[in-house]
């Protein structure tokens, strides 16, 4: 870039700097010249479409099991029928994996969705009607942040019924709180902007501004935290399966009861723990970069 | 009649643990049916957030407003909010300073626009549309249909401050209050935007409240003007008077600091020596004594009221306020230096 042209860029993007409108649209530009974030939605994109189409994609049944061939000190390892070798059930470990994938996307996605939306009810409560309203609230979530996430997640699941519903509600509570607190701060961050006053000086209605005005203006850092947490609730999605708190129906695959699963056989089929443990950390891998790309391109402070 | 009548307005800012704030210090005026009224003063005298208090806007913990505000013999500051709210839009309207920060950056042109006619006007749909791209081509937005679905970035200035002028009079308000409408504006888009007011305030019969720092805009405006210092009016005076024969020494400081066309070239500027923050507390003297250089001994003792003058009819908060007609504008003395 020629130095005219890369100042032109400075000052157009002075000129805009605050406007978010055009912040989402530059951001998404500048994610699309991204490589860490190309990658990284790459490697959420294989993860999808690995999810969604896994009945086409998997060589085998992932729950039919042939168990002649196991003993206790042999797994069989790869071979060109079972690409990954067989688990300690004699299940195809490939299948079992893409058929994972199912498992962590729907327990991502749904824990997520539900987390970040009644966190953000009450992060838009607090943050945009303050007061008592707005202490009480935060004071809830303080609390729920003081115990660390996964120990949370550990405690409600476990209270539940294990279930795969268990999981997905046991991490939507513990991102409730972490998405409250971002939307408040956002918020009261805008509150008192001059488009808010305008918004009053014409006599739009406090709901109204709050919904209109306010909230459309405070997503950026909760999109990014999104795709951040998104990762973090693949993460505990598959701590609570290792430890046993994922789904009653122990044939279902979930990457956390696979690498559970294969701890007496750490010695004979050191394979079985590495697959799983890799899925997770590509699924996880994508989310992240994707993440921090997006709030790189969010955050002017971070653009070079 | 009288539109306007703000009554010995004050406004104090408090905050737990620090000295209170008297932001505005008794202020009185009136506005007639369709007037233009500038109130006049440096920044920090107390006129924005007069503006504010009329319009009931300030913050309702910190800021404590006495005294009274009637619009059309009603007191804005006893009504219910919810009633004020019903006015502020319809019968009462501002227009402020930044119109970058002033229109929602994540909302079209339209939205904002149609939302007041929802608002007060309950217009809907195809018909709201319709009615703010009339409204932004009253304004002189060209292409005024297809710029409702543009972003406020995608818009310059100039056209920003119009489609906030397009919102405050949408429904004709009886009062528009301008906050420094044209301070944050390219010098060349101030004189377009002040021209457009006052087309437009003379066309819908609204009275204009201006509220500025600079002269020039109320010598091409107003019909009355009030010259604010430290929160209360120091001189009042129709144009003609002011600018004729200014009294106060803070006015005629301001006058003579602005540049002209007309002055010699070579003479500079004479600015008010110190800054609005020398001031004494109204109770000890007069607030502008730290910086008048026609201060008397009575000017730190006690403060002076506001008094008709005798010769020019205009009230003056002074002691010792130039001779109507005698040196003020600076241009005797310039005059005298280049002969």
């Amino acid at each position: 870039m020629s130095i005219a042209e890369s100042e032109a860029r400075l000052l157009s993007t002075e000129h805009t700097g605050d406007i978010a409108g055009s912040r989402m649209r530059e951001a998404f530009r500048q994610l699309r010249r991204n490589p860490v974030a190309i990658l990284g939605a790459a490697l959420i994109t294989l993860f999808v479409v690995v999810a969604v189409f896994a009945p086409w994609l998997a060589p085998h049944s992932p729950t039919a099991g042939d168990l002649s061939q196991i003993t206790l000190s042999h797994v069989p390892g790869p071979s060109a029928e079972h690409p990954l070798g067989l688990d300690t059930q004699g299940r195809d470990e490939l299948s079992r994996i893409i058929y994972g994938a199912r498992a962590s996307l729907l327990i991502g996605v749904v824990s997520l969705s539900l987390g970040a939306l009644v966190g953000m009810l009450i992060g838009a409560l607090a943050g945009g009607l303050g007061g008592w309203v707005d202490s009480l609230l935060m004071r809830l979530m303080d609390i729920m942040l003081a115990v660390p996430g996964l120990l949370f997640a550990i405690a409600v699941a476990a209270v539940l019924q294990p279930s795969l519903r268990s999981v997905m509600i046991a991490i939507a509570v513990v991102n409730v709180p972490v998405f409250a607190r971002l939307l408040r701060a956002s918020m009261i961050g805008q509150r008192h902007s001059d488009y808010v006053l305008a918004a009053r000086s014409i006599g739009v209605r406090r709901w109204r501004i709050i919904v209109g005005h306010v909230l459309p203006n405070s997503l950026a850092p909760v999109i990014v935290q999104g795709t951040l947490s998104l990762a973090t609730a693949i993460i505990d999605a598959a701590g609570l399966a290792f430890l046993g708190l994922g789904s009653a129906d122990p044939s279902v695959p979930e990457w956390g009861r696979m690498l559970a699963d294969t701890q007496q056989y750490l010695q004979s089929a050191p394979q079985l723990a590495l697959f799983p443990g890799l899925a997770i950390v590509v699924s996880v891998l994508g989310f992240n970069l994707l993440g921090d790309a997006l709030r790189e391109a969010l955050d002017p402070k971070l653009r070079r | 009649m009288v539109l306007l009548s703000v009554e010995d307005l004050h406004v104090t800012f408090s905050h737990r643990g620090r000295r209170e704030l008297r932001a505005v210090d008794g202020v009185s005026f009136q506005v007639e049916p369709g007037a233009t009224v500038g109130l006049v003063g440096e920044s920090g005298c107390g006129k924005s957030v007069t503006s504010l208090a009329i319009m009931g806007l300030l913050p309702p913990r910190g800021a404590h407003v006495k005294g009274a505000v009637r619009f059309d013999g009603e007191d804005l500051l006893q009504l219910p909010p919810a009633q004020l709210r019903a006015l502020r839009g319809r019968e009462l309207a501002m227009v402020f300073q930044d119109p970058q920060t002033s229109l929602n950056p994540v909302l079209t042109i339209g939205r904002q626009v149609t939302e007041v006619l929802e608002r007060h006007r309950g217009l809907r749909g195809d018909e709201a549309k319709r009615e703010a791209a009339a409204l932004l081509d009253r304004v002189g937005i060209p292409d005024a249909g297809r710029r409702l679905k543009d972003y406020p970035h995608q818009l310059s200035g100039g056209m920003r401050q119009r489609v906030m002028i397009a919102i405050a009079l949408a429904c004709k308000p009886r009062l528009l209050i301008a906050d420094e409408p044209t301070t944050a504006l390219d010098v060349t888009i101030q004189a377009q935007i002040l021209e457009l007011l006052k087309e437009l305030v003379a066309d819908t019969g609204t009275a204009l409240v201006m509220i500025t720092h600079d002269l020039g805009v109320v010598a091409g405006l107003c019909d009355e003007v009030h010259v604010m210092y430290s929160g209360r009016i120091v001189e009042s005076a129709d144009r003609r008077g002011l600018f004729g024969a200014p009294r106060h020494p803070y006015t005629t400081g301001l006058l003579a600091s602005v540049p002209r066309l007309d002055s010699p070239r070579g003479v500079p500027l004479r600015p008010i020596p110190g800054s609005p923050r020398d001031t004494l507390a109204w109770a000890e003297g007069c607030a502008f004594a730290p910086r008048c250089t026609r201060r008397v001994e009575a000017c730190t003792t006690t403060a002076p009221d506001l008094v008709v003058d005798a010769v020019t009819r205009h009230p003056v908060r002074c002691y010792n306020p130039w001779p109507p007609g005698g040196e003020p504008v600076a241009t005797s003395e310039r005059k005298k230096r280049l002969t």
